[in-house]
């Protein structure tokens, strides 16, 4: 085909797409649209990637996965289990990792791109929580991460449960055991679930149509919302020069994001793979097909679930409560219900806790540098600890055993470390982001130095600070300081008392947020401080605008 | 709350005598763009094409692999068992490493592309505000009053509380067509299969146990005779599975005595924590442990929990020997054997 001939097919078919859609008013509107770039705006699109990776791999599995719990026994390739009484969901699992080319491998992409999923959308919400990306207008679609992540990780756990393996079935029989706990409606709500007595044959058909169908519809819904969202709000960008709250500055998406985020999926599904090829997980012919009787050592959940296996393993008994002719089994409620509902609660009302303590109800689309927003930084180290803290109690036994610790020591340990670490991270990671703020605040003042020692004719010795250029400059004073609401409340240069200031545990929260404060520079600040040490700096900071 | 916050107040610069300073730095702008060698150099962008042709062309020999390794290791049945497994294997090993050769090659060609030939000085767009105009907003208002209006929702009670009546009923059948997911519990949680007289044997390879059978320390896994042929076997394993251990006889406390026979006692193994069998026997302390969450069991005082998050004791099945010398049940378990529910009391 010459170009002639080309540009006129495109020509062509471009009419055909203009006259029928209006295709060439939302090009014209959308194709140039700026998207701002930084490594950490990818972590998301990791998560996007990892479920269109699922979705691919998913529908070649459903293609030779039974879901049935009926019994069959084995008679293929696999030695081991020939003769053995199975279930077709497990049977159908070993005939599509071994009889059909390619199944192990499309099992393993399958495995790997879920855990990837969970992962990356986790760590896509640390990117989004230590920035501030939650706050306004982007609040809801915090909450549709939350919901989003939460969702992941039942879907997770649906899924590697299908093969209706030992290791999978153990799972099942901890998660059958937390509804019995339920009170009152707890043992209805299992013989419902199982369709009767625990295992039953009801289960594998019914979460596979849950695992398939619904929850990939609702994943589906959400995700385009979240996206739409993105779009409409417009991206949030890194504070910087030239980048304001009221501009988005970055790449056009044709070509430039289209190319990079396209190549970006091929990478993403490219080492996928090569983890799959490379790195067997879950062999379940390993395991065997479930039955309630055998166990074996060291058996562990998918990471996405360590943390509340973690929370239960570190509970004690004394939980189980016997009264009035019932049992209230607390030691299974609190670690796995209460625990991580008191985690999820604050997660989803996050950005309006923060509200409350700012009082700010402007849009914000520059984000914050995790130094300086002190108080919000020390949070989230504090839950990350606590949540790390409870994977690794989830693995206690397999750390006794790589540790040659005793595992009753370990789980003591962890119990009191549970309360007493976060706390402590909190106070370390605020004091090390008001610590680099105030290091921010001397670069700004005295400038780089340069490792040049001066001696001057007089014999003083001193290093020579080289001032910034506006542009870095710019970066460490840009961001605004919050005070607490409580001092501004108070009397005002005249000593009217000022109205306002919102409720007493407004201002307690807003005090526990901004009372230790480091502020920016300002230019009057740098003045003075030229002023003062002449041409050579000294290394001590101005206390002056350095609150506490 | 003002729409201006609690930032800082603004002092009015005037710390500084004489020369006006303000308040704060000023945005110096976006910095000028810097080329890249291959913004400059024909040469350079040149070289870069080409990395990207052989990155994609690099994508092709990916593909190539893994279509060759796919038809070139058939899966035979012919070849022996360990052949197969390892055929299986290599085909996982190439298929993988050629289909991650493809997809990564496009990949990184199409990044290469982008971050050495496509343009990269940076663009500006405004940003809108998301909130409609007041004229918007007024309209939006008025048409919603405006409708509501039409419809008479405020002016006919009636039709506005009778909907309300109807819609608030209508989910019911929805929740009552879900009745039929399962049977009521009934007393199934607190009943094994476990009789006066059902005889113990092994899991999972069959066979009745006689007394003699068992060596001092020795343990055994126990399923009751016939459930495998019980309309439910796998139901039925989840409760009755038990655990035969000889204990020296003077290890053994009061209580346990009662239903052991000579020095051997049965204990349900199923954890009354969270349902998973206490398989791990530790013969040195007499410890029973369960590998799901660590519940720790004492043999030697009647299976008390000394650890971890379980409360209760694992059930002892009491058992004896029958007439030809085989341990059989003495009778059934006294208590519901597993986790805890609600109705157990």
């Amino acid at each position: 085909m010459t170009t002639s001939t080309t540009a006129k097919t495109a020509g062509g078919l471009a009419n055909w797409a203009d006259e029928r859609l209006g295709a060439s008013k939302a090009v014209r509107g959308l194709a140039r649209k700026i998207f701002p770039d930084h490594w950490s705006f990818f972590l998301g699109e990791v998560a996007l990637f990892s479920f269109i990776i699922l979705l691919l791999t998913g529908v070649f599995l459903t293609f030779f996965f039974v879901p049935s719990s009926a019994h069959t026994t084995y008679d293929g390739v696999y030695a081991p289990l020939v003769n053995q009484h199975v279930s077709e969901a497990y049977a159908s699992t070993i005939r599509l990792s071994f009889d059909i080319r390619g199944g192990l491998l499309m099992r393993q992409i399958h495995h790997w791109a879920a855990l990837l999923f969970v992962a990356a959308m986790t760590v896509h919400m640390f990117r989004v929580f230590f920035t501030g990306a939650f706050r306004k207008p982007r609040e809801l679609n915090w909450v549709i991460g939350c919901v989003l992540v939460l969702l992941g990780i039942i879907e997770g756990f649906l899924g590697y449960s299908l093969p209706d393996d030992l290791l999978s079935g153990t799972g099942i029989r901890i998660a059958s055991s937390i509804i019995l706990a339920i009170p009152i409606v707890g043992s209805y709500l299992s013989f419902f679930l199982f369709g009767g007595e625990f295992p039953g044959e009801m289960f594998i058909p019914r979460i596979y149509t849950i695992h398939v169908l619904l929850l990939p519809a609702i994943f589906l819904a959400l995700i385009g919302a979240h996206l739409t969202m993105v779009f409409l709000q417009k991206h949030t960008q890194y504070p910087g020069p030239g980048r304001t709250n009221k501009n988005v500055v970055g790449l056009p998406f044709y070509p430039v994001y289209m190319a990079k985020q396209g190549g970006f999926f091929f990478i993403v599904f490219g080492v996928i793979t090569l983890l799959s090829a490379l790195v067997t997980i879950n062999p379940i012919w390993n395991y065997g097909t479930y039955d309630p009787s055998p166990v074996s050592a060291g058996s562990q959940p998918d990471w996405y679930m360590g943390f509340m296996d973690g929370a239960v393993r570190l509970m004690t008994g004394w939980g189980e409560v016997h009264l009035w002719g019932n049992t209230l089994s607390l030691n299974i409620l609190i670690p796995a219900l209460v625990v991580p509902g008191l985690m999820t609660i604050p997660l989803f009302l996050y950005p309006w806790i923060e509200q409350a303590a700012t009082g700010d109800r402007r849009e914000h689309h520059l984000l914050d540098r995790p130094r300086n927003a002190p108080t919000r930084t020390g949070l989230g180290a504090m839950a990350i600890t606590f949540y790390i803290l409870l994977l690794i109690a989830g693995g206690n036994d397999i750390l006794a055993v790589l540790l040659r610790l005793s595992i009753n020591d370990i789980t003591m340990t962890l119990r009191v470390l549970v309360f007493v670490l976060p706390p402590i991270v909190y106070w370390v990671t605020k004091r090390i982001c008001l610590g680099l703020q105030r290091k921010d605040r001397e670069s700004v003042l005295h400038g780089r130095e340069t490792g040049t020692i001066v001696r001057t004719e007089t014999g003083e010795h001193f290093e020579v600070h080289e001032p910034l250029d506006e542009f870095t400059r710019w970066k460490l004073v840009q961001h605004e300081s919050y005070q607490p609401l409580a001092e501004l409340t108070a009397e005002d240069a005249s000593g009217v008392r000022r109205p306002g200031g919102g409720s007493t545990w407004k201002r307690r929260l807003s005090n526990f947020y901004f009372e230790e404060r480091v502020d920016p520079v300002t230019p009057a600040e740098l003045a003075a401080a030229h002023h003062s040490h002449g041409e050579h700096e000294a290394i001590e900071g101005s206390p002056a605008g350095v609150a506490h | 709350m003002s729409e201006s916050s609690n930032l800082p107040e603004v002092s009015g610069g005037s710390s500084s005598g004489t020369v006006a300073v303000p308040d704060r730095f000023e945005d110096p702008g976006l910095p000028q763009h810097r080329n890249r060698v291959t913004d400059v150099d024909a040469q350079a962008a040149r070289r870069a094409e080409r990395q990207v042709a052989a990155l994609f062309g690099l994508s092709a020999v990916g593909t190539l692999l893994a279509l060759v390794a796919y038809f070139a290791l058939p899966y035979d049945t012919s070849l022996g068992y360990i052949d197969y497994l390892g055929r299986v294997q290599l085909s996982n090993l190439l298929v993988g490493l050629g289909l991650f050769i493809a997809l990564f090659g496009i990949g990184a060609g199409a990044v290469h592309w982008v971050k050495t030939l496509m343009p990269d000085d940076e663009q500006i767009q405004e940003r809108h505000a998301l909130r409609g105009s007041d004229e918007d907003r007024d309209i939006a208002v008025a048409i919603f009053k405006e409708s509501a209006e039409e419809t008479g929702v405020g002016r006919r009670p009636l039709i506005r509380n009778s909907l309300i009546g109807a819609m608030a009923l209508a989910p019911l059948p929805a929740v009552v067509l879900l009745r039929d997911l399962g049977p009521l519990p009934g007393s199934k949680l607190s009943e094994t299969i476990w009789k006066r007289g059902t005889a113990l044997v092994r899991d999972p390879e069959g066979g009745k146990i006689k007394a003699s059978d068992l060596v001092e320390g020795s343990v055994v896994h126990v399923l009751p005779e016939g459930i495998e042929e019980t309309e439910h076997p796998l139901n039925e394993k989840a409760k009755a599975p038990v655990l035969l251990i000889r204990l020296a006889p003077g290890l053994l406390d009061e209580t346990s005595r009662a239903g052991a026979y000579q020095g051997i006692v049965a204990y349900s193994k199923i954890c009354t924590h969270m349902g998973c069998p206490v398989a791990l026997y530790e013969q040195q302390t007499h410890h029973l442990l369960c590998p799901c969450h660590q519940s720790t069991f004492d043999l030697t005082q009647h299976c008390k929990v000394i650890f971890g998050p379980a409360r209760r004791p694992l059930p002892q099945l009491p058992i004896t020997v029958d007439d030809e010398g085989y341990l059989v049940a003495q009778d059934r378990f006294h208590e519901a054997v597993g986790p805890s529910f609600w109705e157990r009391g």
